[in-house]
């Protein structure tokens, strides 16, 4: 059953990849995407990570993905004219891809862990992520505050209509 | 129980697919959505190595990439919106001066 779900949920998030790639329309391209992401999701939960699947899920495949689709319904984008050289390019960037994708999968095939045991009761969940966030990386955690804060403003900033100079 | 292994071998191919993405497409959205694929297939992997060896701290650190991600995904569609209104245009072959 768990295998089952697995290779769905892998199969939904490759092919959400792939649609990015194949389709010609950006709002359809990022709806792809947000596919995936959910997928990838549902995958985080199969991990046992209940909480980081649904931080993925409203976060990514909510909040971020719709910023994204806002700016695609803003921006015009026409179909590019057909340049001669594209096929070239197209078969340097496959090539290319193989054979970062041969050096990822060497170095994780090289990585052999333990067997993993079956996870500790609460594992992932609520209790135990912000008992961690908020000792161990306290720190890190109220730095965040202070990206996010520096993110607005500068999104605020750069975005802002201002009059010409 | 799955293994560990697939959900990094599938980490694996997300981040091939979004390097090929990100080298296919043209216009400067699409490659911002090619790199967010491949910062999730770095959380994957993050969570799959969580799993293996029972620690949280995998998770976390996938926590934080993800509200870093949002603040960077807001920083980049606002450059990417200032870039249109000098511009015009979003493709990144037609974007090849570096003076405003």
């Amino acid at each position: 059953m768990a295998e089952f779900l697995f290779f769905l949920l892998s199969a939904l998030c490759v092919g959400g990849v792939l649609g990015l790639i194949l389709s010609r329309n950006a709002a359809y391209a990022a709806l792809w995407v947000v596919l995936s992401f959910a997928a990838l999701g549902a995958l985080f939960g199969l991990l046992d990570g209940p909480f980081i699947a649904v931080v993925q899920i409203i976060i990514y495949a909510g909040a971020v993905m719709v910023l994204f689709l806002f700016v695609v319904m803003m921006i015009p984008l026409r179909p590019s004219a057909p340049s001669p050289k594209r096929k070239v390019f197209v078969a340097a960037s496959l090539l290319l891809t193989a054979c970062l994708a041969a050096l990822i999968f060497l170095s994780l095939s090289a990585s052999r862990g333990t067997s993993a045991a079956p996870a500790a009761p609460g594992f992932g969940g609520v209790r135990g992520i912000g008992r961690l966030l908020f000792t161990d990386l306290l720190y890190p955690f109220e730095i965040t505050s202070l990206v996010i804060m520096a993110a607005l403003v500068g999104a605020l900033i750069l975005a802002k209509k201002r009059k010409s100079p | 129980m799955i293994p560990a292994s697939w959900f990094l071998a599938l980490s694996g191919v997300l981040f091939a697919l979004g390097v090929l993405a990100f080298l296919i497409k043209k216009d400067l959205l699409l490659m911002f959505l090619a790199v967010e694929v491949m910062l999730n297939a770095a959380n994957l992997a993050f969570v799959a190595f969580a799993r293996r060896h029972g620690l949280l701290e995998g998770q976390a650190a996938v926590f934080f990439i993800i509200t870093v991600a949002a603040a960077e995904a807001a920083v980049g569609l606002a450059i990417i919106l200032l870039v249109f209104r000098r511009k015009k245009t979003v493709k990144a072959d037609e974007i090849s001066v570096l003076k405003g």
